[in-house]
């Protein structure tokens, strides 16, 4: 069952820029903070998608890597593409759960908000990717204390050959405070020149 | 591929510190839900199920541990312990652990708390249990919402099949927290009294506090009398929308059909369902009709809710657990709280426990974030 898979296409966010295939697409000030980065780079990547703007931090961050490497991919909604997607991070949905027990911590300023209590989850990300790209399929996200290629690569192969998916979306979204990193790689069966290997995906994080 | 199980187990709740006496109050139809009047939890009594603190320390003294835990880790380590005592199991380079957890020790970020904001990060919990029992291999946290107690399961399968591990330690839980409960509050989610799971006449949902573990091995000797084989699993999303249930059931028909393909079953093979059924008159009703739709509606079905509430990142694992006694004592039990049916399309509740003969169960979750997860097992 050692089907070969391959790494198609893989994009990272980190130090207020944006790449694509260790392509830069987008850089944005040095000193800027998270939030009016990733706003500027929405625009300046022609994203395109008014739901964007409610999303927390971690979503958007996840969103804005997902968009970028699957629209490169060429992946279209209306096809349905069975593409899983196995994310992980280490501050798990921290950044808004802060936010949301700021809002509930004491008697006399009580306003627990649904609108921010659901980005308390860190699948939540994957649901704002799910519903843009029509992808109906696998998805699971991890937590561990840094990022664990070793997991990521066993759990991907499985998804592969128990046929639980044709591709899979795999990688690290963390965000805690201003310290923030996507890293997001596309496993195919599609040949390629980038074995589906630890080595390779830990060379590129 | 080779067949991998669930074997020995354990259910940390306000019925006890063991599986079965979750499992005989269940079978009588007791319910652990009661109301609750604590002011720092939620300004106004609320029902639910919580582990007894003073016995959990009581307890816990058994472990005879100096080191300090919070409260969630001390049941998880409790739970996994009773796990490990009962497989006979020794811990090695070929034992794997998974936490299952959707907010772990969330209630650190309190500014009253007595532990470190540092605890809430779940690595620190995956980190404290997996250097107690001394596993070598980094802990997997599995933070997916209210599906992660069966994702769990799931991903277990698939990292033995890998060849990761022959055995794998699954631990489930959440805090009942006024983070959680303000939070479903404001969705205007909660009941005001006992949930009733797909009735006319319910409300909302009762959050409850549960630890349940597993060990899940591709080993056949020694394994526990009502040990089950996972057939199938399958995980899909909706794509429709990131805290409401689909409409269709999408997600739910497709996980289904996903477990169904791979265990190379029909339907009518599975003789029942162990459903989510979290009272919200939206969940239920999607479960319904995806039910239908996948030609389900006559096989007997339950939620177990109407006995612990929700449990959140133990719910999937509590649940399927309760089903592997359930079909090793070839009963099946009530689906407590329901009364008339109060979804549009028809379901074969279980009304009271019955005697009948079964060997395959279905178990489901949906959560938030659009996903849903269904996974098959069969009696050993």
């Amino acid at each position: 069952m050692n089907s070969k898979t391959f790494i198609k296409s893989y994009c990272h966010i980190k130090n207020n820029a944006v790449s694509l295939n260790g392509t830069l697409l987008y850089h944005g000030e040095k000193e800027e903070f998270f939030s009016d980065f990733i706003k500027s780079a929405y625009k300046n990547l022609d994203t395109n998608y008014a739901k964007f703007f409610k999303m927390d931090n971690l979503s958007k961050l996840a969103f804005l890597g997902a968009d970028v490497l699957l629209k490169h991919e060429n992946v279209q909604p209306e096809k349905q593409e069975n593409i899983a997607l196995v994310f992980s991070n280490n501050a798990s949905s921290l950044d808004t759960d802060r936010k949301y027990q700021e809002s509930i911590e004491d008697k006399e300023s009580f306003y627990p908000s649904p609108a921010v209590f659901v980005y308390t989850l860190p699948n939540i990300c994957m649901g704002e990717i799910s519903i843009k790209h029509k992808l109906y399929s696998e998805n699971s996200f991890f937590i561990f204390e840094d990022f664990n290629p070793e997991y990521l690569h066993a759990y991907s192969s499985g998804l592969m050959e128990e046929n639980k998916a044709e591709k899979v979306l795999c990688g690290w979204v963390n965000i805690d405070k201003e310290d923030y990193t996507a890293f997001l790689y596309l496993v195919t069966k599609e040949e390629g020149s980038i074995s589906h290997t630890i080595k390779e995906i830990n060379s590129r994080f | 591929m080779s067949r991998i199980y669930l074997s020995h187990n354990n259910i940390i709740s306000s019925y006890g510190f063991n599986s079965s006496s979750a499992v005989e109050k269940i079978k009588n139809e007791i319910s652990s839900l009661k109301l609750v009047e604590e002011e720092n939890l939620m300004p106004k009594p609320f029902y639910s199920s919580m582990v007894d603190k003073r016995d959990l320390v009581e307890e816990f003294k058994s472990l005879k541990t100096k080191k300090e835990f919070t409260a969630l880790e001390q049941m998880m380590i409790l739970s996994l312990s009773k796990v490990i005592v009962a497989s006979n199991s020794v811990i090695t380079n070929r034992s794997g652990l998974i936490v299952s957890t959707t907010k772990g020790n969330i209630d650190a970020l309190e500014l009253d708390s007595p532990f470190k904001e540092e605890k809430a990060y779940l690595s620190e919990l995956g980190k404290a249990i997996k250097n107690f029992f001394g596993f070598s291999m980094e802990p997997l946290v599995l933070s997916n919402a209210c599906v992660s107690g069966v994702l769990a399961t799931s991903v277990a399968k698939r990292l033995i099949n890998q060849d990761l591990f022959d055995d794998v330690f699954i631990v489930s839980g959440d805090l009942v927290t006024k983070f959680i409960l303000s939070g479903f509050n404001s969705f205007q989610a909660m009941s005001t009294e006992p949930c009733k799971p797909f009735s006319k006449s319910r409300t909302g949902i009762n959050i409850g506090e549960v630890i349940a573990s597993i060990l899940v091995t591709k080993a056949s000797a020694n394994l526990a009398e009502e040990a089950v084989e996972i057939l199938g699993d399958g995980t899909a999303n909706d794509a429709n929308h990131i805290s409401g249930p689909s409409r269709t059931g999408e997600g739910l028909v497709r996980s289904v059909n996903s477990a169904l393909k791979e265990a190379d079953i029909l339907p009518s093979d599975i003789d029942y369902i162990s459903a989510h059924g979290t009272a919200t008159i939206f969940n239920d009703e999607m479960e319904a009709i995806a039910f239908n739709r996948l030609k389900m509606s006559k096989i007997p079905l339950n939620s177990l809710k109407g006995y612990f509430g929700h449990t959140l990142g133990a719910s999937g694992l509590l649940e399927t657990i309760v089903g592997m006694h359930s079909v090793h004592q070839n009963m099946l039990f009530a689906s407590l709280g329901f009364d008339e049916i109060g979804v549009s399309k028809p379901l074969n509740i279980i009304k009271k426990a019955t005697k009948k003969n079964l060997n395959i169960f279905l178990k489901t979750a949906s959560g938030f974030g659009g996903c849903n997860t269904a996974a098959i097992f069969k009696k050993v």
